[in-house]
C-alpha cells in the first residue's frame, strides 16, 4: 500500500521536473534553431519555429509535450530532426544499463575481496596499503582516472582499445573508469561492516566455541558484514546509471549520458526534457527498490 | 539478426538485475535477519547459548546461496560479455568524421561532415570533381546555356536508378526542388535555390503555387531550369546538398520520416547500412550506381567524434583509417604534426575575421574601426596561435577563388593607427571606453582573443575584456548585435567570391555587423548580374576594397588551412583541395590488412 | 561507579581520540600547510616583486610555452607560458572557497530543517520529509547541469552583468554555492532530524520544558550542542564531496570560467594534453595530486571526526 501510494505520489513530482526542465531550457538564450548561417530569408526560421510549434505560448508548448506524454512519446529531438526521443532512448539506454552494470559488479568484484582482506589483516601493513587505495579510489575523479587508464592500457603498451564500444574488450576500461570510486566506496564500507562484525557479541561467542578464524571470517562476520554494502547497492546503481556521461564522453560510448550534457548546450529542449524525465523515473524507482530491500533486510523498518 | 542482437541489449539489464534482486532479497538478508533476533536473546541470557543455536547461525546453506548469487552474476557477466559483441565485418576504410550529423536527409543537414556522409549516399545534376573541387556532371550528363544566361537546360543520364531498383526522371528533380523551397520543409539553406526563378517567393509563402517555379521537365531526361538572374556559380550550386534529388516515392508516402527507411533508397555511390547515433554511420558501395565502375571501397565506416585527443589516439591505434577534420587535430600538437608525412594541410576557402558593431560608438566611426584593424599583428597570431601554415591576410576573399584575385585591405602599422585614432579622438586611446569583445569560448578563439587584447593595449592603449560564451550564446549576441566586437569566421559554400562578399550588403541575414553602404550592395547586385568574367571580378574587387580597406566594418585576419591526415601507402583516392570536399567514390586502401 | 580523574567533556575527550588518529593528525597539518600557502603565496609574488612576481602572476602570459618543472617554475608552465604552481595555488582558492561555502550552505538549510522537523514532529515533520524525499528523486547532477547552463548563461546576458565582468566571473561561483549546496543538505537534514528526535525524549530535555523553556531555548541551548558532533564530522565529509562536484563541472565546461581558474579547470587542461605522442604529465600530475591529496586529507579529517566522536554509521 504504502509502496503504491509512493508510486502515485511520483507523478505530480515528475510533472514538477517536466515543467522546471520545460521552463529552464526555454528561458536559456539562444534557441535550437540559432546556427552560424542565418537562412537567406526571415521567413525560414518562422516556418522552422511553426513548424515545432516553437512559435506558441510556453504554457500552450507545455500542455502539448503533456498531451504526447500521455501517449508515451517524448517528442522529436530538435537537433537530431530524424530521432525521436524514444529511439535515443531505445538506442542509448541500454547501452549505459550495461555499462552502469558491469561497473556495479565491478566495484563488488573488487571492493568486496578488499573489504574483506583489509579487515582481515587489520592494523598490519596489508590493511594499510589496502585502505589507503580504497581511499584513493574514492578520491580520484573519474576523468582523471580514464585518461590515464587509456594512456597506460591503450597507447603505451597496446592491450586494450582507445575508444568505442564495440567488443568485450572495450569495455574493460569504461568499467573499470567507473566502478572504481564505487570499488572504494564498498571496500570501505565492507571493512567498517566486518570490523564491527568480528567485535559483535555473536562472533564472539563463536570464537569462544572454538570456531578457527578463518571459518569465523567467512562464515559468520562476513554474512552481517556485507548488508550494508547491499543497503548501499540501491543507490550506487542508480548513481551508476545516472552518473556515467564524462565517462561515456571520454570513450566515446554510444549511451544517453552524452545526450544530455549535448542537449543543453545546443539548446535542444524535448532532450534535455525527456532525459530529465527519464532519469528521475528511473531515480523514483531504484529509490523505492533500495527502500523494499531495507524493509526486507532490516525487520524494524517499516514504511507506512 | 539484429533482433536478437537487440533483444540481447534489452536482456541483459534485465537479467542483471534479477539476479542481483535474488542475491540480496532471497538468500542474503533471511540469514542475517535470523541472527539479528538471536543477538536479542543472547543478551538476556548469555549463559544460554546451546551448541545448537550456533550451529544454526552457521547454516551451510546460507553460504551455499551466496555462492550461487555470485555464480549467477558471474554468468551474467560473461553473458553480457559475448551480447555486446558486434558481428559486423571490418570496414575497409573507416574514416573519423567530426560532428555527429543532425540528419541525413540532403535538404536539411546544414553541417560539412553531415555533407560528407550524405555526398556519398545522393547526388545532384552535377558533383564534385575529387581533385579539384570543381563541379562537373553528375546525374546529368551535359547542359546548355541560353544567350541570355539565364535559362539552363540539363540531360539526364538514361541508366539512372535508385539503389532500391526505382527509375529516376526529370520530374524527380522537380519533386526534389519543389521539396526543398516549399515552406513546410522549412529548409535553413532554401536560400541556394533562391536563384531560380520564382524560388524565392514560393520559399517565402508570397507564391502558393509550385508549378510557377522555373523549374520544368521537358520529358523524362530533360530538365529546364529558369533563373532569376544570370548566375555565374548555378552550375556550382547544382552539386550541393539542398539541390540533390530525393526519393519522390518514399517522400511522399512517409513524409519527413522517410530518411528513418530502411533500406534507404540512395542515388550516390553508396548505400546506409546503419546509422546509429553516436556510434557509426556504415556505408556499403551502391551497385547500382551511374558510376558503380569507379567506386573502389566496399563498406565505409564514418565515426562520429568530437575529442581531438580521442580521434588521434584512434588514428595512431590503426583503429581509423583517415581524420578530416580541422578541429580534430590538437592544436598543442601541431608543431610535431605538421612534419609528419602523414599529415596534410592546404588552403582553403574560409576566412578568420574580427566584426565591429558599426550601430554602436565608437565603432560606428570608419577611422576607429580602421586604427583598430591597423594594430593588429597578424603574422604573430598565425605563427604564435594557429601554427598549421595559416596565411595571414588582410582581404575578405581568399586566394584561389575561381575568377578573382583578392584585394588587399589594411595592412599591420601602428604609427597609422595611433594616428588615426587621435584623428577619431582618442589619442593614445585616452578617452575610449572599456569595450567587449565576444568570443566563442573554444581554445583557438580564447587564444586569438587574448592576443588582440594584448596588441590593442599596447599599440593603442585601449582596454577590451574578453568574453568567452557558448556556442548558440555566442551566435545570438551577434544576430542581435548585442556586442561590440567579435571574432567570426566564414566558409565558403561554393567556389566564388560572391559567397564572402554578399553577405555584407544591407540586408543580408549574415551581416551582423548593423554596417549599411548603398555604394557596396549596388556593386554586389551588378557584380550579381554581370556575366561576363572580367568585368565581374572588377565589380567585386571594387567591393572588398570598401568592405576591408576603407570602411572597415569587418577586418579579416587569416585564411584558414584545411588540415587532414592519412597514411598515403595505405589510403589512395583522397586529394586536397579549396573547398575541403572529399567525395568517398575515389577513397580505398591500398594493402588489404587482412 | 565513581571516577576520580577530572571528567572531560565529551567534545574534549573526542579531541584526545582524535589527536591519537595519525592520517587525521597528518592531514590536518597538511590542510594548514596548504591554507597557508594559498594566503601567503599571492602576498609573497607582490613583495618579492621584480620578475620572479611577474613570471609567477596565475595570469601572467609567457613565451616560456609549456616548460617541464625547473626550479624556477617548480610545477612547469602550461600553453601560455604560466606557472603552473602558482595555478594550483590560485585554483586551490575557488575550489577550496566553493567547497566551503558550499558545505556552509549545506550545514545552515540542512541543520535548521532537520531540526524544525525533528522538534516539530507530527505534521510538520511529515511535509518536511517528504519535500527531502523529491529532492532525492531528483537526478541532481543533471539539474545542476541544467540550472547552470541555462540560468547562467540568462542571467549572464542580463545587463547588469554585460557591464561589469567581475559581476560575470562571481555569478558563476555563485551558480556554483547554490547549486552545489542545494544537493547537499538533503542528507544532513535527515541526520539533524534523527538526532533530534532521539534528544526530544531525553530526560534533561523533557526537564527543561517542563521549567518552562520556549522551544528556541530548547534547541540552541540543548539540541544544537548535542548534535554538534554528528555534524562537524558530516560537514567534513560533505567537503570533499563538494569539491569533488565542482572539478566534475569545471570539466564539462560549467563550473567557474576562464579566466579563473579551479582544480577542475586545471585538471581538465591537463587531461587535454594527454595524447599519444607526448605528455607533458606536469599538467596533470600536479593539479590532480594535489587535489587527490586534499580530499584524501578531508576524508582522513573526516573519519578521524567520526571515530573520535564515536557516531556509529548509518
Amino acid at each position: 500500500m504504502y509502496y503504491l501510494r509512493r508510486l502515485l505520489f511520483a507523478i505530480p513530482l515528475l510533472l514538477v521536473i517536466s515543467a522546471l526542465a520545460f521552463a529552464l531550457v526555454r528561458l536559456a538564450p539562444g534557441g535550437p534553431f540559432d546556427n552560424e548561417r542565418v537562412p537567406a530569408s526571415p521567413e525560414i526560421q518562422r516556418h522552422l519555429l511553426a513548424k515545432y510549434h516553437l512559435d506558441e505560448p510556453m504554457w500552450k508548448q507545455y500542455l502539448r509535450y503533456l498531451g504526447d506524454l500521455a501517449h508515451g512519446d517524448f517528442g522529436v529531438s530538435l537537433k537530431y530532426r530524424d530521432h525521436s526521443i524514444n529511439d535515443i532512448i531505445a538506442e542509448g539506454l541500454p547501452v549505459s544499463m550495461t555499462l552502469g552494470g558491469l561497473a556495479f559488479c565491478f566495484a563488488l568484484g573488487v571492493g568486496l575481496p578488499l573489504g574483506f582482506f583489509t579487515a582481515a589483516n587489520r592494523g598490519r601493513w596489508p590493511d594499510r596499503v589496502g585502505s589507503w587505495l580504497a581511499m584513493l579510489a574514492v578520491c580520484v575523479p573519474g576523468f582523471v582516472i580514464a585518461p590515464v587508464l587509456i594512456m597506460v592500457f591503450a597507447v603505451k603498451w597496446h592491450w586494450l582499445p582507445v575508444a568505442l564500444w564495440e567488443s568485450p574488450l572495450h569495455m574493460i576500461l569504461p568499467t573499470m573508469a567507473l566502478g572504481l570510486y564505487f570499488a572504494g566506496q564498498v571496500a570501505r564500507l565492507m571493512r567498517e561492516g566486518m570490523l564491527s562484525a568480528m567485535q559483535s557479541e555473536f562472533v564472539t561467542a563463536a570464537r569462544s566455541k572454538g570456531l578457527g578464524e578463518n571459518e569465523l571470517l567467512f562464515k559468520h562476520a562476513f554474512r552481517i558484514a556485507v548488508l550494508p554494502v547491499v543497503s548501499y547497492a540501491g543507490p550506487m546503481l542508480a548513481d551508476l546509471l545516472t552518473g556515467s556521461f564524462i565517462i561515456e564522453n571520454i570513450f566515446q560510448i554510444p549511451g544517453i549520458g552524452v545526450f544530455l550534457v549535448n542537449g543543453s548546450l545546443n539548446r535542444d529542449y524535448t532532450v534535455v526534457v525527456g532525459l530529465s524525465l527519464l532519469y528521475a523515473m528511473l531515480l523514483i524507482g531504484l529509490n523505492l527498490v533500495v527502500d523494499f530491500a531495507y524493509t526486507l533486510l532490516d525487520p524494524r523498518v517499516k514504511y507506512e | 539478426m539484429f533482433f536478437l542482437k537487440r533483444a540481447w541489449r534489452f536482456y541483459l539489464p534485465a537479467r542483471f538485475f534479477f539476479a542481483v534482486g535474488q542475491l540480496a532479497a532471497r538468500k542474503v538478508l533471511p540469514g542475517g535477519r535470523r541472527q539479528g533476533t538471536r543477538l536479542v536473546s543472547w543478551k538476556v541470557n548469555p549463559a544460554g547459548i546451546q551448541p545448537g543455536n550456533v550451529l544454526r547461525v552457521t547454516d551451510p546453506r546460507a553460504g551455499d546461496c551466496l555462492r550461487r548469487g555470485l555464480a549467477i552474476l558471474m554468468l551474467v557477466i560473461c553473458f553480457g560479455l559475448t551480447g555486446c559483441l558486434r558481428q559486423d565485418p571490418p570496414a575497409d576504410v573507416t574514416i573519423i568524421n567530426g560532428a555527429e550529423p543532425q540528419t541525413l536527409d540532403p535538404q536539411i543537414i546544414t553541417g560539412q561532415a553531415d555533407m560528407r556522409i550524405v555526398s556519398g549516399l545522393f547526388e545532384g545534376l552535377m558533383r564534385l570533381d575529387p581533385k579539384t573541387a570543381r563541379a562537373v556532371p553528375g546525374m546529368a550528363e551535359r547542359y546548355e546555356l541560353s544567350p541570355d544566361g539565364k535559362v539552363y537546360t540539363f540531360h539526364l543520364r538514361t541508366n539512372l536508378v535508385w539503389s532500391t531498383g526505382e527509375p529516376i526522371t526529370a520530374e524527380d528533380f522537380v519533386f526534389s526542388w519543389h521539396r526543398a523551397l516549399s515552406p513546410d520543409l522549412a529548409s535553413e539553406y532554401a536560400g541556394q535555390l533562391y536563384y531560380i526563378k520564382n524560388g524565392e517567393a514560393y520559399n517565402t509563402g508570397k507564391l502558393k503555387d509550385p508549378d510557377q517555379i522555373g523549374v520544368q521537365a521537358v520529358d523524362d531526361h530533360t530538365l529546364r531550369v529558369e533563373l532569376e538572374h544570370p548566375t555565374a556559380f548555378f552550375i556550382d550550386l547544382c552539386a550541393f546538398s539542398t539541390l540533390y534529388l530525393v526519393p519522390r516515392q518514399a517522400v511522399e508516402k512517409y513524409g519527413d520520416s522517410w530518411i528513418r527507411l530502411r533500406p534507404l533508397p540512395s542515388c550516390g555511390a553508396f548505400e546506409l547500412v546503419a546509422w546509429r547515433l553516436n556510434d557509426k554511420a556504415r556505408l556499403r558501395k551502391n551497385p547500382r550506381y551511374w558510376d558503380a565502375a569507379n567506386t573502389r571501397s566496399e563498406i565505409i565506416d564514418l565515426l562520429p567524434i568530437a575529442s581531438a585527443t580521442t580521434a588521434l589516439n584512434l588514428y595512431e591505434q590503426g583503429r581509423a583509417d583517415i581524420v578530416w577534420d580541422k578541429n580534430l587535430v590538437p592544436s598543442e600538437l601541431l608543431d610535431v604534426l605538421i612534419h609528419r608525412p602523414d599529415f596534410h594541410t592546404f588552403d582553403y576557402l574560409g576566412t578568420m575575421f574580427l566584426r565591429f558593431n558599426a550601430s554602436r560608438k565608437p565603432f560606428d566611426d570608419p577611422r576607429v574601426r580602421r586604427a583598430l584593424g591597423m594594430a593588429i599583428d597578424r603574422q604573430r597570431i598565425v605563427a604564435k596561435i594557429t601554427k598549421s601554415g595559416e596565411t595571414a591576410t588582410s582581404g575578405l576573399v581568399p586566394p584561389g577563388v575561381a575568377n578573382y584575385d583578392p584585394v588587399k585591405g589594411l595592412e599591420y602599422n601602428p604609427d597609422a593607427a595611433r594616428k588615426l585614432l587621435a584623428e577619431a579622438g582618442y589619442p593614445g586611446g585616452k578617452g575610449f571606453p572599456r569595450f567587449i569583445d565576444l568570443v566563442y569560448g573554444s581554445k583557438l578563439y580564447v587564444d586569438t582573443g587574448v592576443e588582440i587584447q594584448q596588441m590593442w593595449h599596447d599599440t593603442l592603449g585601449i582596454d577590451m575584456e574578453l568574453h568567452p560564451l557558448e556556442w548558440k550564446v555566442y551566435l545570438g549576441a551577434q544576430a542581435h548585435l548585442e556586442y561590440d566586437v567579435a571574432q567570426a569566421s566564414w566558409i565558403g559554400d561554393y567556389n566564388d567570391a560572391m559567397t564572402f562578399l554578399g553577405m555584407f550588403t544591407s540586408e543580408d541575414g549574415n551581416n551582423h555587423t548593423g554596417w549599411k553602404f548603398p555604394a557596396y550592395d549596388r556593386l554586389i547586385d551588378q557584380a550579381g548580374e554581370q556575366t561576363d568574367v572580367r568585368q565581374r571580378e572588377q565589380l567585386f574587387q571594387q567591393a572588398e576594397t570598401i568592405l576591408v580597406r576603407d570602411e572597415a566594418p569587418i577586418v579579416p585576419i587569416y585564411v584558414y588551412k584545411g588540415v587532414n591526415y592519412f597514411r598515403t601507402n595505405e589510403i589512395q583516392g583522397i586529394w586536397q583541395n579549396l573547398l575541403d570536399d572529399h567525395p568517398l567514390q575515389p577513397i580505398y586502401r591500398v594493402r588489404p590488412t587482412h | 561507579m565513581s571516577d576520580l580523574r577530572p571528567t572531560l567533556s565529551p567534545g574534549q575527550q573526542a579531541w584526545r581520540r582524535f589527536r591519537k588518529n595519525r592520517p587525521a593528525v597528518v592531514s590536518s597539518v597538511y590542510l594548514a600547510v596548504l591554507t597557508l600557502g594559498i594566503l601567503i603565496w599571492p602576498l609573497l609574488l607582490i613583495l618579492v616583486g621584480g620578475t620572479f612576481g611577474q613570471d609567477h602572476a596565475p595570469d601572467q602570459l609567457s613565451d616560456a610555452q609549456f616548460a617541464p618543472p625547473s626550479l624556477h617554475h617548480w610545477f612547469g608552465t602550461d600553453l601560455h607560458g604560466r606557472d603552473v604552481f602558482s595555478r594550483v595555488l590560485y585554483g586551490a582558492q575557488i575550489s577550496l572557497f566553493v567547497g566551503l561555502v558550499g558545505t556552509l550552505v549545506s550545514l545552515v538549510i540542512g541543520v535548521l530543517w532537520g531540526a524544525i522537523a525533528g522538534y516539530a514532529g507530527g505534521r510538520v515533520d511529515s511535509v518536511l520529509m517528504r519535500v527531502v524525499d523529491i529532492l532525492y528523486s531528483l537526478p541532481t547532477i543533471i539539474f545542476i547541469i541544467v540550472l547552470i547552463t541555462t540560468l547562467g548563461e540568462l542571467l549572464k546576458q542580463s545587463h547588469f552583468v554585460t557591464n561589469s565582468p567581475f559581476m560575470g566571473a562571481a555569478l558563476r561561483v555563485m551558480l556554483l554555492f547554490v547549486g552545489l549546496g542545494a544537493i547537499s543538505w538533503l542528507t544532513m537534514a535527515r541526520i539533524v532530524r534523527g538526532q533530534v528526535l532521539s534528544l526530544r525524549t531525553r530526560a534533561f530535555v523533557e526537564a527543561s520544558r517542563t521549567l518552562g523553556a520556549g522551544p528556541v531555548w530548547i534547541l540552541s541551548k540543548h539540541i544544537i550542542p548535542n548534535i554538534f558532533g554528528v555534524v562537524i564530522t558530516y560537514l567534513a565529509l560533505t567537503m570533499p564531496a563538494i569539491v569533488l562536484y565542482e572539478s566534475f563541472l569545471s570539466y564539462l565546461g560549467l563550473g567557474v570560467q576562464p579566466p579563473m581558474a579551479s582544480w577542475g579547470t586545471l585538471i581538465a587542461e591537463g587531461v587535454g594534453q594527454i595524447n599519444p605522442i607526448r605528455i607533458y604529465w606536469w599538467l596533470i600530475i600536479f593539479p590532480g595530486g594535489v587535489m587527490v591529496a586534499t580530499l584524501m586529507a578531508l576524508n582522513f579529517i573526516g573519519d578521524g571526526l567520526r571515530d573520535a566522536w564515536d557516531i556509529k554509521a548509518r
